[in-house]
């Protein structure tokens, strides 16, 4: 700890843990200098365009490619039948099923990949899609998944009918893809008959898409020469995708590098591997040449991972003060035609099971039914762990029908069921262990800086003049940092992540991380990290991710992972770094190493004042004269573990007036308290929470990808799909408690995601509470204007006098 | 496909190019002239990442056709810094956090670059409508909000 003004000066030049480290990453983005996967262009270049299916359902009668090779310019026309002989035709999902590359004699979705055309520039590419002619046979289309099961419902994957195990346990229709139910069902029973009050709400929970700026794309580049492939790609997960490609091609995984380089944001939707970039590789291994595939726009929303889309049917069982008995939750989960969302292999719900949230709940049940439907593939974590946005919505949204139902103010029936400081860990009726928190504390402290006693009586006041306001709050519970691998994998790959730092002789650092960031600023935070652990200033110490060949193996970043998991590496391989820096010191100080101690960013001999080496003193003598029996050179490597997820946790109030006549509902303030553990760079956790608040904003008041009858999707461009731009976007005003995850080598816990999946229930419970005097239990997002004025005018509230 | 002989002032710098009548003018800046700074981010003119300054005025380079821009003067985010000294728009975002994939980050300094020379001082709401044509994923906009104040007071000290 410094006490001197020179030891606080020595401190600040490290810029470690816990200071607003300016971001490393902006130089270069700012000035235009970032390379994102568009930006590389290699020599003898060729562009890939997708022939894409009108229909959602549909068998191929034949496919035409005469006057598409005929056009000058064009390299190759590939199909199902060209992949065939590679068997590349399907993939692997990462849930255990397979995916058409390109459409095996039948399409399952509007603009499924049915034939991919290279060319030598994206014009020509273009063109020759329009000449591709292919005929096909309309089939009867399965868009509601309520009727997905029934007997005469039109079976849509073929190639699986007769399996009665489609990667995730039995199934029990050619449309069914897995059961999945975690608790116990009949104690939960029990608890309901028992129980004084019950409350059941049919919550439904739109398809929508996390759609960064940048759309998926990848230039692949097959060396014949070398027999070696390189591939840059707007992944979030590299390593796995080296993987899964070695497994696929055939190709040692040792001649396969894949490079994430700048990734125009993530938000779960490019941890997936697409036909895209499958059909790129095989074109430049076909033709020797390296293969470019950018999607546009309305292909990235017509097709790559889109997310939630579940009916969720919730259930509370409690007594007449509040206190809750038993939950349950059966929800019917819409997959598309493909199960390809990406969850660790043995979650087919992902950790919705999270869904008893901050609360104490003795017994519980919940079961997901995941059916095939004719539309895309998908069902990924969008700005949040895995189904964490979904259980965290049911439970934040029965919470306020239990509360309505009983007549007791939301906040107190909360703090009536939260799980109490004291009973950390804390072992949930879904087996969870939270790690850590203090929700009291972070709901008290919310409701004094907004006044909430306040906010009540001008709500009562608005109310008696047939004015619309709405409080809206959460109190949540997220499980992040997957994860321990005893119980966390992908295609078997255990979910660890890692972290390789090296010191070089003159004491400044290069570190490479399994992790990859797509704006969150690791160059910048880990760094951070490492600087404290080490006594090296920040900016001599050097972050890269995303190149496998150079990188150490990790599962990349998403659910809220790097920190939890990679930043528990980063700290990990550090303090390995630090113990051999402490023998090197001793020897140098001819000392005892338990007679040193560590000040800042050097080893001191106890009391005695000048005995002392600095870890750049430490480092240079790594290299020059190490004690005998010591290996030179000061690095580490470390691959970390987890023993269990971090929980972190929050308390957000959101005040909304509705216009009576239009429905327009404007957010006058939105009050998010997180508590993230640890804080590593205030700035950049503030900006994290800002962006995620504004994802939940955008999915809770617009966002949503609807399909017609015929399974035509709709909405599937930037008119039509929602994204808020700086007229609609409330202001954010955030705040935080402290409370450090017990195993966490820092006590960090990840931060990026709880605004999103906290604020989403939020906006809802706004939106509803401002109805509630009228009986209003639940509002089905997303609350667009048109939408909250049919309330309105269901309710005849629009009358003028 | 008829093809054309343009030149047009690129940061400053003349460049010739010869385009296809169709061609759009966010490619041939990129890939022609390799300033790959300007992006592309939904073709429909929606995102506003490939946002271009044209003749003084901010235009979205996806749906201007490259021959629209000859004889003409563009700048990209490539042209804000002079000799080696970044402009204040570009400090601002980095000073207060204005970026985060950097993704839009291009198209709103370039933005921001205009709208503050038609008011170089500006209220927080006339910064929402001037920056309304350029979509962020990551920072919800409030620290882009004040990089802009904090640039156009930086510009009006100067």
């Amino acid at each position: 700890m410094a006490t001197t003004a020179e030891d606080l000066a020595r401190e600040d030049k490290l810029q470690g843990l816990g200071c607003s480290r300016k971001r490393k990453e902006d130089p270069r983005f700012i000035q235009g200098k970032g390379t994102y996967v568009d930006d590389v262009k290699l020599p003898g270049m060729l562009f890939a365009d997708m022939v894409r299916s009108p229909y959602a359902h549909a068998r191929i009668k034949s496919i035409n490619k005469d006057k598409a090779l005929a056009l000058p310019g064009v390299h190759a026309v590939l199909t199902a039948a060209d992949l065939k002989p590679l068997n590349l035709h399907w993939m692997p999902t990462l849930a255990g099923d397979v995916q058409a590359v390109l459409a095996d004699e039948k399409v399952h979705l509007q603009y499924q990949e049915v034939a991919v055309v290279i060319a030598d520039d994206r014009y020509i590419a273009a063109d020759a899609v329009e000449l591709v002619e292919v005929e096909y046979e309309p089939l009867p289309v399965l868009v509601d998944p309520h009727k997905a099961l029934d007997d005469d419902a039109p079976i849509l994957r073929e190639d699986i009918k007769d399996k009665d195990n489609a990667g995730q346990g039995p199934r029990k229709h050619p449309n069914h893809i897995f059961s999945w139910e975690v608790g116990e069902q009949e104690a939960t029973s029990r608890a309901f008959d028992e129980a004084e009050v019950v409350v059941k709400e049919e919550i439904y929970y739109p398809r929508v898409h996390p759609s960064p700026l940048e759309t998926c794309g990848c230039v692949a580049s097959f060396d014949k020469v070398k027999g070696s492939l390189m591939v840059y790609i707007t992944s979030q997960a590299p390593h796995i995708v080296r993987t899964v490609v070695s497994m696929l091609s055939g190709l040692p995984e040792s001649k396969v590098r894949i490079i994430s380089p700048d990734i125009g944001g993530g938000f779960g939707n490019k941890v997936g591997i697409y036909p895209g970039y499958v059909t790129a590789i095989v074109a430049s291994i076909v033709l020797g040449r390296p293969v470019k595939w950018v999607e546009d726009r309305m292909e990235h929303l017509s097709t790559t991972a889109w997310a939630r889309d579940y009916y969720m049917t919730g259930e509370l069982a409690a007594d007449k003060n509040g206190r809750i008995k038993g939950l349950r939750v059966n929800v019917l989960a819409d997959h598309g035609a493909f199960n390809s969302h990406a969850q660790p292999t043995k979650w087919p719900a992902g950790f919705f099971s999270i869904c008893t949230g901050s609360y104490d709940i003795p017994v519980a049940y919940v079961k997901v039914d995941g059916v095939y439907t004719n539309k895309a593939p998908g069902g990924v974590a969008y700005r949040c762990s895995f189904r964490v946005t979904e259980a965290v919505y049911v439970i934040e949204r029965m919470m306020d029908v239990l509360a309505q139902k009983l007549g007791i103010d939301r906040m107190e029936l909360r703090m009536r069921n939260f799980v109490k400081p004291e009973q950390f860990p804390y072992h949930t009726a879904l087996g969870w262990e939270l790690d850590s928190g203090d929700y009291h504390t972070a709901l008290t402290k919310v409701l004094k800086a907004v006044d909430y006693e306040g906010l009540i009586k001008e709500q009562a006041e608005k109310r008696s003049k047939g004015e619309l306001m709405g409080i809206g709050v959460t109190t949540f519970t997220e499980v992040v940092g997957a994860g321990p691998s005893r119980n966390c994998d992908i295609l078997g790959v255990g979910m660890f992540d890692s972290a390789e730092i090296r010191v070089h002789p003159t004491g400044s650092v290069i570190a490479r991380m399994g992790t990859i960031s797509q704006g969150q600023g690791h160059q910048t935070t880990y760094a951070q990290i490492i600087a404290s652990e080490l006594g090296i200033p920040s900016d001599e110490i050097q972050i890269e991710e995303g190149d496998t060949d150079t990188a150490p193996y990790g599962l990349g970043t998403y659910g809220s992972r790097s920190t939890p998991v990679g930043g528990a590496a980063t700290a990990m391989a550090a303090r390995k770094i630090h113990d051999k820096a402490r023998k090197i010191a001793a020897h140098l100080l001819e000392a005892s190493e338990n007679d040193l101690e560590w000040d800042i960013d050097r080893f001191k001999v106890k009391g005695v004042p000048g005995a002392e080496k600095t870890m750049k003193e430490i480092a240079w003598a790594a290299y020059n004269r190490p004690p005998e029996g010591l290996e030179p050179g000061l690095e580490a490597v470390n691959y970390y573990d987890p023993p269990n997820f971090t929980y972190p946790f929050g308390a957000y109030l959101c005040v909304v007036d509705i216009d009576k006549y239009t429905g327009e509902v404007k957010v006058r303030r939105f009050y998010a308290l997180d508590d993230c553990g640890t804080r590593i760079n205030p700035m950049i956790i503030e900006g994290q929470i800002h962006g995620g608040l504004n994802e939940g904003f955008a999915v809770a008041m617009g966002q949503e990808l609807p399909f017609d009858a015929e399974g035509n999707i709709l909405g599937n461009t930037f008119m039509d799909y929602f994204i808020p731009t700086t007229m609609e976007t409330p202001h954010w005003e955030t705040d935080y408690t402290v409370t450090p995850s017990p195993h966490h080598p820092l006590g960090a816990k990840g931060v990026a995601e709880s605004p999103h999946v906290g604020s989403i229930p939020c906006f809802t419970s706004a939106v509803v509470n401002a109805f509630a005097h009228k009986g209003v239990t639940h509002m089905n997002m997303p609350h667009t204007s048109f939408r909250v004025w049919q309330k309105i005018h269901e309710l005849s509230l629009d009358k003028r006098e | 496909m008829a093809k054309h002989n343009i030149s047009f002032k690129l940061n400053g710098q003349q460049v010739n190019a010869l385009v296809e009548s169709r061609e759009l003018l966010v490619h041939v800046i990129r890939e022609q002239c390799g300033q790959t700074g300007t992006h592309i981010g939904c073709e429909t003119s929606h995102c506003g990442v490939c946002t271009v300054d044209l003749n003084g005025e901010s235009v979205k380079s996806c749906t201007v056709l490259a021959v629209q821009a000859d004889g003409s003067e563009v700048m990209t985010v490539e042209g804000l810094a002079q000799n080696g000294v970044l402009h204040a728009v570009q400090e601002a975002f980095m000073q207060e956090h204005g970026l985060q994939c950097g993704f839009c980050t291009p198209g709103m300094l370039i933005r921001a670059y205009r709208f503050l020379q038609e008011n170089p001082n500006p209220t927080e709401e006339e910064i929402r409508w001037g920056l309304s044509g350029n979509l962020c994923r990551c920072t919800g906009y409030q620290n882009i909000i004040k990089a802009v104040k904090v640039a156009a007071e930086k510009m009006q000290s100067v």
